[in-house]
């Protein structure tokens, strides 16, 4: 079964790998590209797909991925479909940290399909962040850029004394203040 | 020159866009170069309108020559009202050599013997369109320029499009007098209905391009197509070149025809979970789904390509110009295999 596990494989060195999961796909483009242009001191690779599991003829070239984002875009239905049926094909281990959930098009409001009370499930469900915000403005995609990486950075462990199930719980701690 | 047709002229005037008078009138041609030259295009519409209409006054114009103008005004700028497509059915093979006089003359007696107060215009184009407009008056009243009704009849096939007004009441005399007309025996409507006219005669005529099984050859992409930045990798590559490939054979290579408008008029019955029980009469559940967009067939295409969708499309959309309606009624179907099907 093709799972996505977070221990499968050995770390590169210096390096990190980004898996961002969505259905649209020159969103992910310009958010891959927009991690890119932020300031980092360690290799980085970004993945996109549409789904999980990813095909397994790739497997072997894949470096170990430090953290999932799974895209969903809020005005719509079949990107949240997507995103919980590959929530399936990821390791129950990987949910310490090192899943992450990404609402765009919340800039929209009257265009909403989607209830927050599914997102706020999933977030409970799954025990992980759930970042909003709205890639089409230029600004907030720089923002969320920088975030995803300085998540990613944790996660990959290049942060010490900080790990991804410690950066985890104090996500959560502080959202349900 | 009769107050009612110069301000029929006036009006037809000031519905062309600026910079598109000159044109329009050349074409109607009633005017002279001279005149033409005369107007004064740098004013207001409101006053080229009245210099127009004086002109016309000069050369006495009639209501015969202000139908003629508004006939070139809708073949210029026919995207403004809906169409609707029919198609005519004849009973032999007989093919008479069409004979545009003779069709006037039995399209006007016709619909004058059932209707005295209408006024009739035809005019025949290059492409074989004959274009008819009609004005709608009561067994009471003269017929009223304000509400007219179009037909674009290419005599070389079975197909007619026409844009009703208001007056639906008087659609069943005019597909009368179009059948008598042409020598067909019987019409019927097509269920296709948009405000772009060419698409439709794309549509009947099949000249958009259509979804043949073509096989390319495998493309290699060459990596110098795009920036590609080596650290972003696409996982499932495969899966968007099939997605694009299928996208291509189901609507072709070229711009789809535009369509506003597909509708769906579901008379089916309601599917519950028997626990449920929603509805205790075996009724069918009326329900109407309808697509509308600026251009639905390109947005139909993109939508598996944006991610929005999941490959194939039903072919309840993808049917569309293939079977040449966008208004559909779907029953249950009948028999051992439960589901639905598309009925005319």
């Amino acid at each position: 079964m093709a799972v996505a596990r977070p221990f499968d494989k050995l770390p590169a060195l210096n390096s990190a790998a980004l898996l961002l999961v969505g259905t649209d796909g020159s969103a992910q483009q310009r958010l891959a590209e927009a991690v890119l242009r932020e300031r980092r001191e360690f290799e980085i690779s970004i993945h996109l797909a549409t789904s999980l599991p990813l095909p397994a003829e790739r497997d072997h070239l894949r470096p170990r991925i430090d953290l999932i984002v799974f895209i969903i875009d809020i005005k719509s239905k079949y990107s949240l479909k997507n995103v919980e049926a590959s929530l399936a094909y990821v390791d129950a281990s990987f949910f310490l940290g090192k899943v992450c959930f990404l609402v765009t098009g919340v800039g929209r409001v009257n265009n909403c399909s989607i209830e927050m009370n599914a997102i706020w499930k999933l977030r409970d469900v799954y025990c992980s962040p759930v970042l909003l915000c709205e890639l089409e403005v230029e600004r907030i995609q720089a923002t969320t850029a920088q975030r995803l990486l300085r998540m990613l950075q944790i996660c990959a462990g290049h942060v010490p004394g900080v790990s991804a199930l410690t950066f985890g719980s104090l996500m959560r701690s502080s959202a349900d203040d | 020159m009769d107050e009612v047709v110069a301000e029929y002229i006036r009006r037809t005037v000031l519905k062309i866009p600026r910079d598109e008078i000159m044109g329009v009138l050349r074409k109607w041609g009633f005017l002279s170069e001279t005149q033409l030259g005369a107007i004064n295009f740098r004013q207001t519409k409101d006053s080229i309108s009245q210099e127009v209409v004086q002109l016309c006054e000069e050369n006495s114009a009639d209501i015969k020559q202000a139908a003629i103008l508004d006939i070139i005004y809708n073949n210029i700028y026919p995207n403004k009202r809906v169409w609707s497509v029919y198609q005519m059915k004849k009973t032999g093979e007989e093919t008479d050599l069409f004979d545009f006089t003779n069709f006037k003359k039995k399209f006007k007696r016709r619909l004058q013997s059932a209707l005295k107060n209408v006024t009739i215009s035809f005019r025949e184009y290059e492409d074989n369109a004959i274009w008819i407009r009609i004005a709608w008056g009561t067994p009471y009243t003269k017929p009223n320029q304000y509400k007219t009704s179009y037909v674009v009849y290419h005599s070389q096939t079975p197909y007619v499009f026409i844009s009703v007004s208001v007056l639906k009441s008087n659609l069943p005399l005019l597909c009368q007098a179009l059948v008598v007309a042409s020598n067909y025996h019987d019409i019927r409507e097509m269920e296709l209905r948009s405000h772009c006219l060419n698409s439709l005669k794309d549509i009947v005529f099949k000249r958009y391009s259509q979804n043949f099984q073509t096989h390319y050859p495998k493309q290699e992409k060459n990596v110098a197509t795009e920036n590609v930045d080596v650290r972003i990798i696409q996982e499932d590559k495969s899966e968007k070149e099939r997605i694009q490939r299928v996208n291509r054979e189901v609507f072709g290579d070229g711009p789809q025809p535009k369509l506003e408008f597909a509708q769906y008029k579901l008379e089916t019955m309601f599917k519950s979970d028997p626990k449920m029980d929603v509805l205790e009469k075996r009724e069918p559940f009326r329900c109407l789904v309808k697509f509308s967009s600026p251009d639905l067939l390109e947005s139909l295409k993109s939508l598996v390509p944006a991610g929005m969708a999941d490959a194939p499309l039903s072919p309840l959309l993808t049917c569309i110009p293939q079977k040449a309606r966008n208004y559909f009624k779907i029953r249950e179907r009948k028999g051992v295999l439960p589901g639905s099907f598309v009925r005319p």
